[in-house]
């Protein structure tokens, strides 16, 4: 049960360790290494959905009778592409707080947003 | 050409959006963007009269058929929801080289369009597929160029609450993200007809119920219900005006039609509605967002703040007309989807108009401009006055509907409670006519002029489409009614 379920345990520790860093952590750049954890997560959890027991990669050759499903890879492929243009955007935008704000400490910047109104 | 109009929708604007690079001149690329946004609304509206005349439009992919290759299904929902977006879109356009003249450096005009296109792409993708993992794409096209849309903003808040709205979307996304997940490892399809086929032959398991978990939060997130709205009020606040007005009008709609199409055809009206407490939960939170959004935005001194809270107030009309999850809650729903959209890019893109001439939209710089701003000014009140329900505007037509609906199910409280929450309204809207026709103009503001026509005409159109959808109600609830009768009748297979 728990050696069986290996990978989908390391999935749910891995959510739930970068869901915890994104709520967490007041420093902007600790946010996204968490939202990124969290986003891998994922992408474990479809490849280790699509491993089927006794497969070998789905290239046609002789002798094989059993693939694994390609095509979970191949989704996340595109949700790495996704990830990893969230993560750029993300870190452009801290770039620019960073230079409107002087500062990347959540609450820094709520104070002096604060103070502006 | 014509068999090809569901894929055209979604290629035109999404393959415009890198040619606007070659043109890089600010009112040329205007021109183009708006033209690209023309054209997606013919086609939108070709496709909503296909739909209407000979029922659903299934369209495959590169010619590879349907569970193997991704499908586009166009039915009275989606070609509804296209229609508001294009349409929406496009009018908001009109204004936008004016406005954006004045809050975005002109060295990031062409940027701004081809994000503007972008997110237009990704929301009529959204809309158009028939693909749940096509769904998630889409949503991460149109959110990604929000965010970026969102951070154009002259305030340096925007990035700040573009930042938030970051974190809290890709959640949401990456949530919906696990939830098919799920289904495809029970179902081992991705396509939103055959997982509902499929779907039913496993639902008492776990995982089932937890991919519904997870799809259900997901979109909750997006569609900012409460209380998970915490992302929206500073990104529409901060935001410039046209985003503001294009995102407030179609982004949050595109995320209801995400939570019907997931309930009421993936996991079907049973699973969603009689193995899940969904129906009370749903109607809890949808009041409690009518009554703490309409209370909170009384006291906002800033009226973007103030309309942004407005906005989850009437997501909540939306989610409880949801809840009652009958055929005339759904209309009602729909019909509030499509009102909403005309009132908030009326609104929207009158602050533009006040945010053009005097930088700002602090309630207190509003002080005389009634005189001074007239026919601004006076958009604003009819926008208001549909907000609040008044009887010739499209708003009393859905709160009609929705109180309807309500008193039909024999929740004689919930209609109650509906019609206050519209009294709040009345407050809320009532601060910003005193300011603006019953206190003296602040001193020297005498200069300060009516609004350029690029401004006057996409408002006023925007307000009259208010008025003569309050009166002539008989596009929007025919379109509204099938809509939600073709989505009942989906699931049981009987006519209702």
């Amino acid at each position: 049960m728990i050696l069986g379920l290996y990978n989908y345990w390391v999935v749910v520790v891995l959510m739930m360790v970068g869901f915890y860093i994104v709520i967490a952590h007041g420093n902007l750049i600790k946010k996204i290494v968490g939202l990124t954890i969290f986003q891998t997560s994922v992408f474990i959890f479809y490849i280790s959905m699509a491993k089927v027991e006794g497969g070998t990669a789905p290239i046609l050759t002789d002798g094989v009778e059993q693939y694994s499903n390609p095509l979970p890879h191949v989704l996340i492929l595109t949700a790495i592409v996704v990830g990893i243009a969230t993560t750029a955007l993300a870190l452009a935008l801290v770039v620019r707080i960073k230079e409107a704000y002087g500062s990347i400490e959540e609450e820094e910047i709520q104070e002096k947003d604060n103070l502006d109104c | 050409m014509l068999a090809h109009l569901p894929i055209l929708q979604v290629i035109v604007p999404l393959m415009a959006a890198p040619l606007c690079l070659f043109i890089n001149r600010s009112r040329v690329v205007w021109l183009f963007t708006l033209f690209v946004s023309g054209l997606a609304f013919l086609i939108s509206s070709l496709l909503l009269q296909q739909v209407m005349t000979s029922g659903t439009i299934v369209y495959d992919l590169g010619g590879w058929d349907a569970p193997w290759g991704i499908e586009y299904r166009i039915d009275q929902l989606n070609a509804f929801l296209l229609l508001i977006i294009s349409a929406i879109s496009t009018v908001v356009l009109f204004a936008a080289h004016t406005s954006i003249r004045e809050e975005i450096p002109a060295s990031r005009h062409t940027l701004f369009y081809i994000l503007y296109l972008l997110t237009l792409a990704g929301m009529l993708g959204i809309v158009a597929t028939g693909d749940a993992f096509n769904v998630f794409v889409f949503l991460e096209i149109s959110s990604l160029s929000a965010y970026a849309l969102i951070a154009l903003g002259k305030d340096r808040r925007a990035l700040w609450a573009s930042y938030q709205y970051l974190i809290m979307g890709t959640i949401g996304a990456t949530f919906i993200l696990i939830g098919i997940g799920l289904m495809y490892q029970m179902t081992g399809t991705l396509n939103m007809d055959d997982l509902s086929k499929r779907l039913p032959e496993v639902e008492q398991t776990r995982t089932v119920f937890t991919a519904f978990a997870f799809v259900i939060v997901g979109i909750c997130l997006k569609l900012a219900m409460f209380p998970l709205h915490l992302w929206l009020p500073n990104a529409y606040a901060y935001a410039p005006s046209i985003v503001t007005a294009f995102l407030a009008a179609t982004a949050t709609k595109v995320a209801i039609y995400l939570l019907i199409r997931f309930t009421f055809t993936i996991f079907g009206l049973s699973f969603s509605f009689t193995h899940v407490p969904l129906q009370i939960l749903f109607l809890v939170l949808g009041l409690a967002g009518i009554f703490v959004a309409s209370t909170v935005a009384i006291y906002q001194t800033n009226i973007k703040h103030l309309f942004a809270y407005s906005s989850i107030a009437q997501i909540g009309y939306m989610i409880v007309g949801f809840s009652v999850s009958s055929v005339a809650g759904l209309t009602a729903t729909l019909l509030h989807l499509f009102n909403h959209a005309l009132m908030k890019s009326a609104l929207f893109l009158a602050l533009g108009a006040v945010m053009y001439r005097i930088g700002s939209t602090q309630l207190n710089k509003f002080q005389g401009l009634g005189r001074q701003m007239p026919l601004t000014m006076a958009a604003i009140v009819v926008g208001g006055l549909s907000l609040i329900g008044v009887p010739l505007t499209v708003g009393f037509v859905s709160k009609w509907f929705l109180v309807v609906a309500v008193i039909e199910n024999g929740w004689w409280p919930v209609a109650v409670l509906i019609l206050l929450g519209s009294l709040l309204a009345v407050v809320y809207v009532w601060r910003i006519v005193e300011a603006a026709y019953f206190k003296p103009a602040l001193a020297g503001t005498e200069t300060i002029k009516e609004a350029p026509l690029a401004f006057l005409i996409p408002v006023w159109i925007l307000v009259i489409a208010n008025i003569y959808f309050g009166i002539d109600t008989r596009l929007s609830v025919e379109v509204a009614q099938a809509a939600s009768m073709n989505l009942f009748q989906g699931l049981s297979g009987v006519s209702p």
